[in-house]
């Protein structure tokens, strides 16, 4: 700020970015970074989740009591000194739940992204690079997908797998049903999951790609003899991220949102893990007497979705020099 | 052109039915579990199943009964029998929670449209204002919150807390207590539609076009609503479709809490009763459901925008 007090200019008319000029060796994420740590919400919004990723990793430290550790002495007790957010109708303790909670929301939601991108980045980047029969199926394939809303997808799908997985105890499916097992039923979601929401990475980068390797800086590499593969990665790639970037941002509310969706519905993780989802389901049975069962994790969830949507918010502006104002 | 256009989007439709149908139908098929382990705890004698079985077709090859229902579909509008419903056709119960479901999700449509394009328009007017940032901020924790979250704190609220309104229940379009279910179910898409409206506002506020009427001297009311807002809508528009199809996924939730006898509801029953005949009836229902409104919503963006020309 001190620059644009010195240059004399009226601090309102100073947008980000004029602020951070591109100083010479400056590259567009440095820029990127100076101008996100602006940007006062997605700034708090990043710190509310870097200390609630503590708080998740953290956890047994944090808390005297287990996330399945029933007290049936302390029955849908309000929140006290022992027990700050109070217990729910099997007397465990709803702050270490929420503090679990965290764990499978982040990590599914983070482990998804990855997972997506993996599926969607190459697929959309092929397709849109060597065009052709098998950009025409991706998009014939795209379309025809775009029809199930994806929530309804996951429904459906997560319909056939929970039963499946329950029932498999041999081969790959058994592998699969011992990981899921292991990971309180997650893996299913995660599953469910990649195999729809890859589609609207894929198609962004197809998008990003079909202009880009009109360019000149393409048409530049594939006169000097670069490779494909070379122009894929060097030249078409780093240009496409900006955007993904900002869509795995966003992604991440919505991984998680579907994540708590499913398990409301008995379909995502399985008791007794603490999903956020099955909490706010178990507190609706509650509603008249308890509610706090249901505001708690209602209001963790709706937090930190609130915060990943801050941080996008902020990242999109900071990774677009040319939007000032776009939220 | 357009004509063409929409004709195309209409073709579309016909496959992407087929696929959601048949994956639907071979993932229903293939599930473990048969119908009739609802009554684990006293369970069926085999030759009860097997009489069952026989009734429900359910020993025929799968190809057959694949080719049977839908062929059921569109000679006798069937849409198979409810296994937990003691064989009441699923057609029926469609028939009967769909206008629920129909009437609760066009005013929720109705106020997220409304709400959310005015909320965004005076946004970019007051750009920068106190007005913008509390409405920016309403925005995006209506974006932010689940509406399975908003419809409990709505019935923690108003229901159970102030007892303003019942805690739920269908009694009628107009009745109070459509409020809680209609506002839950359209504040995300209303939140989306303000976040959209605002900053393509914000970009056509700003074009030449507007300096150009204003320079003749038109009225500001005049210059927004003749020269800004159908410019400003288009890209609007293109979110329609999928801000309108939450409040489709989002009655799964909202109905459940708020007790309401839709198709939303019944869908849910159905998962939890295994009961697949439901599931795929319902499953097709919602797919026409969303791309019906896809397929307005499109036709409502080649009106707006008349340079559109598709391939």
């Amino acid at each position: 700020m001190s620059d644009v007090i010195e240059s004399g200019l009226p601090a309102e008319q100073s947008s980000p970015m004029e602020a951070v000029a591109f100083h010479d060796g400056q590259g567009p994420a440095r820029a990127a970074w100076q101008r996100l740590r602006r940007n006062r919400s997605a700034m708090l919004s990043l710190g509310f989740l870097a200390v609630l990723a503590f708080a998740a990793i953290a956890a047994p430290l944090l808390t005297p009591f287990t996330y399945d550790g029933t007290d049936f002495g302390a029955i849908a007790q309000s929140p006290s000194s022992s027990h700050w957010l109070g217990t729910d109708a099997l007397g465990r303790d709803v702050l270490t739940r929420i503090l679990y909670g965290a764990r499978i929301s982040l990590s599914l939601a983070v482990v998804g992204q990855i997972v997506i991108l993996l599926i969607g980045v190459p697929i959309g980047l092929i397709s849109a690079y060597f065009g052709g029969r098998f950009d025409l199926f991706v998009q014939r394939g795209i379309d025809v997908l775009y029809a199930f809303p994806p929530l309804l997808f996951v429904i459906v799908a997560m319909t056939y797998l929970r039963p499946t997985l329950d029932d498999a105890d041999s081969g790959f499916l058994g592998v699969v049903a011992s990981i899921d097992d292991l990971t309180g039923g997650l893996t299913g979601v995660l599953l469910a999951m990649a195999l729809i929401l890859w589609l609207t990475v894929a198609r962004l980068v197809r998008g990003q790609v079909l202009s880009l390797k009109e360019e000149e800086f393409v048409l530049a590499a594939n006169a000097t003899g670069a490779s494909h593969l070379r122009i894929m990665r060097r030249h078409i790639l780093p240009n496409a991220f900006a955007p993904v970037i900002v869509a795995t941002t966003f992604g991440i509310p919505a991984a998680i949102m579907m994540e708590a969706g499913l398990s409301f519905l008995g379909l995502g993780a399985q008791p007794p893990t603490p999903s956020w989802g099955i909490m706010i389901a178990e507190g609706v049975a509650y509603i008249r007497s308890d509610p706090y069962l249901l505001i708690a994790p209602g209001v963790a969830l709706g937090a930190t979705l609130l915060a990943f949507n801050f941080l996008g918010d902020g990242l999109r502006d900071a990774m677009d020099p040319y939007v000032y104002d776009s939220s | 052109m357009r004509s063409r256009y929409l004709l195309t989007r209409l073709a579309l439709v016909v496959p992407s039915l087929l696929v959601v149908f048949s994956l639907t139908f071979f993932l229903m098929h293939a599930t473990p579990g048969g119908p009739w382990d609802g009554a684990s705890t006293r369970p069926l004698p085999e030759s009860v199943i097997e009489r069952l079985n026989e009734v429900y077709g359910l020993n025929e090859p799968i190809w057959q009964q694949y080719w049977t229902y839908l062929k059921n579909i569109f000679t006798e509008g069937s849409l198979g029998v409810s296994f937990s419903r003691s064989g009441e056709g699923v057609t029926e119960i469609v028939a009967r929670t769909l206008p629920v479901s129909l009437q609760l999700g066009l005013v929720a449509i109705l106020i997220a449209t409304v709400f959310g394009i005015t909320l965004g328009v005076v946004s970019a007017l007051k750009r920068n204002t106190f007005t913008d940032r509390m409405a920016s901020l309403f925005s995006i924790i209506g974006v932010s919150t689940p509406n399975y979250v908003v419809a409990s704190l709505l019935v923690i609220l108003f229901a159970v807390g102030l007892g303003w309104l019942p805690t739920g229940g269908w009694d009628g379009l107009f009745s109070i207590n459509i409020l809680i279910p209609a506002f839950a179910l359209a504040l995300h898409p209303m939140a989306l539609l303000a976040r959209y409206t605002r900053s393509s506002m914000l970009e056509v506020w700003g074009a030449d076009f507007i300096r150009v009427a204003r320079s003749k001297g038109l009225p500001e009311s005049t210059i927004l609503i003749r020269h800004a807002l159908p410019n400003a809508l288009i890209p609007v528009a293109t979110v329609a479709g999928v801000a309108f199809a939450e409040v489709v996924t989002g009655s799964f939730f909202v109905e459940v809490i708020t007790s309401q006898p839709g198709i939303g509801r019944y869908f849910v029953d159905s998962i939890f009763a295994r009961d697949y005949p439901v599931i795929l009836g319902t499953t097709l229902v919602f797919a026409v459901i969303v791309m019906t409104m896809n397929l307005v919503v499109d036709l409502i963006y080649t009106l707006l925008d008349p340079r559109v020309s598709y391939e």
